[in-house]
């Protein structure tokens, strides 16, 4: 495309609307009208200039603002149509029977709707992912097709301008000076006071500050790019675990997800505030509301087999010793333990007596570990019992057999065999807790004594490793925003007219008001000739009115 | 004096000098001529003297109470609620020395009032800290995105003004309406803290049994008469009216019919001042805003924005993550409250967009700001409220 040839002899792009050096306006519409658009200096861009191909349709589309906001308010709506019913995370089911007649039992009709269009997963459904990735695009062309022309008209630009730039610009005032040359050197002297870069060419100061705040967005998008491209990370193996484990006290486990590592729990705490340590400080709430938790807390011991170590062996060296408490996990090469939930009270053992019906003597007692059950248990006087069946969580009878519902010892129930001198072939007996079924009358039964219990700890196993990528675009982003927010970049014009006039313009992208002051100081000085801001009209009007009076 | 005790007097000598603030800067905004200009005049000095003698109580009420409960004082809803009024004022505070219009706190320092109004409606007792809260993040994050709420909120402050003074109230139109639906709203709130104070001097109590959503027994009080009751209900207190209806179990019939006792009486006090002036309440509170220069509350409520955006992210956002990621394992789990910051900051990403690239300034702007604030209020409410999730301060 062939390059814009400017009066004052630039070559400038195709496309471009001010002249990159002078200023002049080079379309027919900026020469019309009144104020120039000034975002980004009039400067060519891609999304403006190029119109035809594919590739240039859908450049334009991510570029366009106008589809980028459309795009983030199209994530905001989906965003908040997931919080009219708990997500599926936070639903206690398993199957998609189970869901959806949650949903249909708690909110009727509207949330059988909100199951079936996938309402329930929002955050995982394709179209949220497919927005947010569009998002991203959006993000990415339209900061490529401003930066780039920005940058260059920026650095480009001269400090005498065309009188016409002048005259499109918000601020902007004109009148004739005793003394243009004096009131030059005084202005300068107050720009370079108030930390303005000045240049001087030609009879015209080009004052200019916080130029660097320009790059704020693109600072902050880059951030933005940066940490949704950490969360396309996790996606990939190996970056991310994410495992729980339940653990009872007492046992050694594995740790899912990080190899070669085992963890013991010793010791499981619960505590609630107690009335005498609350004292008078918490009292009324804990009259009020009752119990309130204090801590949550597992006791660990950490072990790791030692590298080389064979395959299949125990030895496993200790590492540390540590409590894992809610905001306070275990940390160790690149993974955290969480204390995330817990159950108290299961069973771990029960112990049992062996007893003549007729007489009510014992024959001795024997306990039976409810994780790890041994088959047989040797007694007094040649008696012994065998266990012949256990069902750890006990769930009826069906179809003629006894059935479990689940390996965790919530109802155990056994199918004793009581071997004893005077019953050598042995009798049966099947006993829950609170009954015990015969198959026939028997002379011995197992009667039960007592029962341990314990607690379990769920934890959490986590490794992320592409949270320093998010942390590193969350920080990015904060310096771009902030950049672009707390500065403002700020230009005063002042030069000297062909009559021996002065003429005075000012741009800002933000902050008005401030550049405003600023001029104020410099004018009062330098005894320029008085401004408008042709956007506050109400003032102007005051003015007039002022100046009537 | 104990701690605790000191704490409460000093909001409430906080909540006395804004409510003084208020009337001086009616006098300062009288006797402006115009405030594009960055002049002071007397009341106006006066008026922001007493707003930082407010300001300076009411952050000594949040480091008593913080000495005397051991955590920061923003653990339940009456604790952030206060803080957050107490933020909102010091906002108000930093862009009154930014460009001295006394307009600004003429509107600004009511909401605040009303809002610690709301706020002293919730117990009030000092609670300890269960597990998941007890974090030096919680602190961290609750004080941040506090403060970048409040500050985007002085937006929504500006932005009233600005259509205060520039809608037409005389003729019938879709601006007249909004904007009398948010003065209505604000009445509405008043509504809620009368009726609420009304029963709560008479001590008025109803206790009930009930069975909840997981199907297990529950009880619960009541402070308002129950217009409607807990699914399964029974009475424990003689001689208080039968609820009207029976609610299914998600619903929170407690919450409903506090609820509807603020919206009737919000909605009678707004009729008993239709009757007596007997126009639209936005034209009475029009003459306060004539004076307020439109461009520069524009520029205000950008303003705000841009300086409220950055702290909100870091508070709300950023740190949220990193405390979730300490206490839940995951720096984002899509909790109700969650989704709600994220809403909140995508609003006011669309709202910098729109007006920089789109030029919606002036009365779109002055829209775009109060619906923000509309956001954040609902997160703070409702999304507390009604849609419980981990973060409920229930
Ligand atoms: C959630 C996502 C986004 C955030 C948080 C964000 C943030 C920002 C911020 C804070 C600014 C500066 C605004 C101001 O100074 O008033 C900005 C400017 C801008 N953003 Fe975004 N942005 C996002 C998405 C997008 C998208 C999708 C587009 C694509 C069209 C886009 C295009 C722009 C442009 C063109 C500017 C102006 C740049 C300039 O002044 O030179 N942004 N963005």
């Amino acid at each position: 495309m062939s390059k814009i040839k400017c009066q004052c002899g630039h070559d400038n792009p195709f496309g471009t609307v001010l002249c990159e050096r002078c200023g002049r306006p080079q379309t027919e519409e900026a020469k019309e009208s009144k104020l120039v658009d000034m975002r980004y200096e009039g400067a060519a861009r891609r999304s403006q200039t190029y119109k035809r191909s594919i590739i240039d349709k859908i450049w334009n589309f991510f570029s366009s603002v106008k589809i980028g906001i459309s795009i983030i308010v199209a994530v905001l709506a989906t965003a908040a149509i997931g919080t009219i019913f708990p997500q599926k995370l936070y639903v206690a089911a398993s199957t998609e029977a189970e869901y959806a007649a949650y949903y249909e039992r708690l909110y009727g009709l509207a949330g059988t709707i909100y199951y079936k269009l996938g309402f329930h997963d929002m955050y995982n459904s394709w179209w949220f992912i497919t927005l947010v990735g569009m998002l991203g695009t959006s993000i990415i062309i339209a900061s490529v097709d401003r930066v780039i022309p920005l940058y260059k008209s920026l650095k480009k630009q001269r400090t005498k301008r065309h009188p016409s730039f002048m005259k499109k610009q918000r601020i902007y005032g004109e009148g004739l000076s005793e003394d243009p040359e004096a009131a030059l050197i005084k202005a300068e002297e107050k720009l370079k006071e108030l930390r303005y870069n000045v240049k001087i060419e030609d009879g015209a100061i080009l004052a200019e500050k916080n130029r660097f705040s320009r790059w704020g967005p693109y600072v902050n998008h880059l951030g933005l790019i940066i940490f949704l491209f950490g969360i396309l990370l996790r996606g990939i193996p190996g970056f991310y675990v994410d495992e729980t484990m339940w653990i009872r006290e007492g046992e050694t486990r594995s740790i899912p997800g990080a190899e070669g590592y085992y963890l013991e729990s010793k010791e499981f705490i619960m505590e609630n505030y107690t009335k005498e340590e609350a004292d008078e400080v918490f009292g009324d709430a804990l009259e009020r509301v009752g119990m309130i938790a204090k801590n949550y807390q597992t006791d660990v011991a950490l072990f790791q087999t030692p590298e080389g170590g064979l395959p299949g062996s125990d030895q496993m060296d200790f590492v540390k010793d540590y409590s894992i408490i809610v905001n306070k996990p275990l940390k160790f090469d690149g993974f955290n333990v969480f204390q995330m939930d817990f159950r108290l009270d299961e069973l771990k053992s029960m112990t049992f007596q062996l007893t003549e019906k007729a007489t009510e003597s014992s024959l001795g007692e024997f306990t039976v570990d409810l994780t790890n059950p041994g088959r047989e248990y040797e007694l007094d006087n040649g008696a012994r019992v065998i266990l012949s069946d256990y069902y750890p969580d006990y769930d009826g009878v069906k179809d003629g057999e006894p059935v479990s519902k689940s390996p965790i010892p919530n109802n155990p129930a056994f199918i004793f065999k009581m071997v004893t001198p005077a019953k050598p072939e042995g009798e049966m007996s099947f006993v829950a807790i609170k009954q015990t079924l015969e198959t026939e009358v028997n002379d011995y039964k197992v009667k039960f004594i007592s029962a341990e219990t314990r607690d379990i700890s769920g934890l959490t196993v986590r490794k992320d490793k592409t949270l320093y990528l998010l942390l590193l675009g969350g920080i990015i982003f904060m310096i771009g925003v902030s950049q672009g927010a707390y500065w403002n970049h700020r230009r005063i014009w002042i030069q000297k007219g062909s009559n021996g006039e002065l003429l005075i313009a000012g741009h800002t992208n933000k902050n008005w008001f401030s550049l405003k002051k600023e001029l104020d100081q410099v004018k009062d000085v330098a005894n320029l000739p008085s401004y408008e801001d042709r956007q506050d009209k109400e003032s102007i009007l005051q003015d007039k009115e002022v100046d009537k009076v | 004096m104990g701690l605790a005790s000191l704490s409460s007097n000093l909001l409430f000598v906080s909540f006395i000098a804004y409510l003084v603030a208020t009337l001086f800067f009616g006098g300062a905004v009288k006797g402006a001529k115009s405030e594009a200009t960055y002049k002071n005049n007397r009341w106006g000095k006066i008026a922001i003297t007493i707003t930082v003698i407010g300001f300076i109580t009411h952050v000594g009420y949040f480091i008593t109470r913080w000495m005397a409960s051991g955590h920061a004082p923003v653990s339940n809803m009456f604790e952030f609620t206060t803080a957050f009024g107490m933020m909102l004022v010091g906002a108000f505070i930093l862009l009154f020395y930014l460009y001295r219009t006394p307009s600004l706190g003429l509107f600004a320092l009511p909401i605040a009032i009303i809002i610690i109004g709301y706020a002293s409606m919730f117990p009030r007792e000092i609670t300890p800290l269960i597990p998941a809260l007890k974090s030096y993040w919680l602190t961290v994050h609750v004080i941040t995105a506090a403060l970048g709420e409040s500050i985007l909120a002085i937006s929504a402050v500006a932005g009233l003004i600005y259509l205060l003074k520039n809608i037409d109230m005389t003729k019938k139109s879709k601006q007249r309406f909004w904007l009398e639906a948010v003065i209505f709203t604000l009445i509405l709130v008043v509504g809620f803290v009368l009726s609420s104070s009304t029963f709560k001097l008479t001590g008025y109590e109803a206790e009930f049994t009930y069975i909840d959503k997981n199907e297990q027994p529950a009880k619960i009080e009541y402070n308002y008469p129950p217009l409607f009751g807990m699914a399964g209900y029974e009475s424990l207190t003689p001689d208080v009216m039968t609820p009207w209806a029976e609610m299914p179990p998600i619903v929170n019939a407690k919450t409903l019919t506090t609820f509807v006792w603020s919206v009737a009486s919000g909605i009678l006090l707004y009729l008993i001042l239709r009757l007596i002036f007997r126009r639209p309440i936005a034209t009475l509170l029009q003459p306060f805003a004539k004076k307020a220069n439109s461009q520069l509350m524009d520029e205000i409520g950008y303003r705000a924005v841009m300086i409220g955006f950055p702290i909100f992210t870091l508070g709300a956002l950023i740190f949220a993550m990193i405390w979730a990621h300490e206490a839940w394992s995951r720096f984002w789990g899509w909790d109700p409250k969650e989704v709600w910051a994220l809403i909140t900051w995508l609003f006011y990403a669309a709202f910098l967009h729109l007006r920089l690239s789109r030029g919606w300034d002036g009365e779109k702007s002055a829209w775009l700001a109060v619906i923000g604030f509309v956001i954040i209020m609902f997160n703070l409410i409702a999304v507390n409220l009604i849609i419980a999730g981990l973060h409920s301060y229930a």
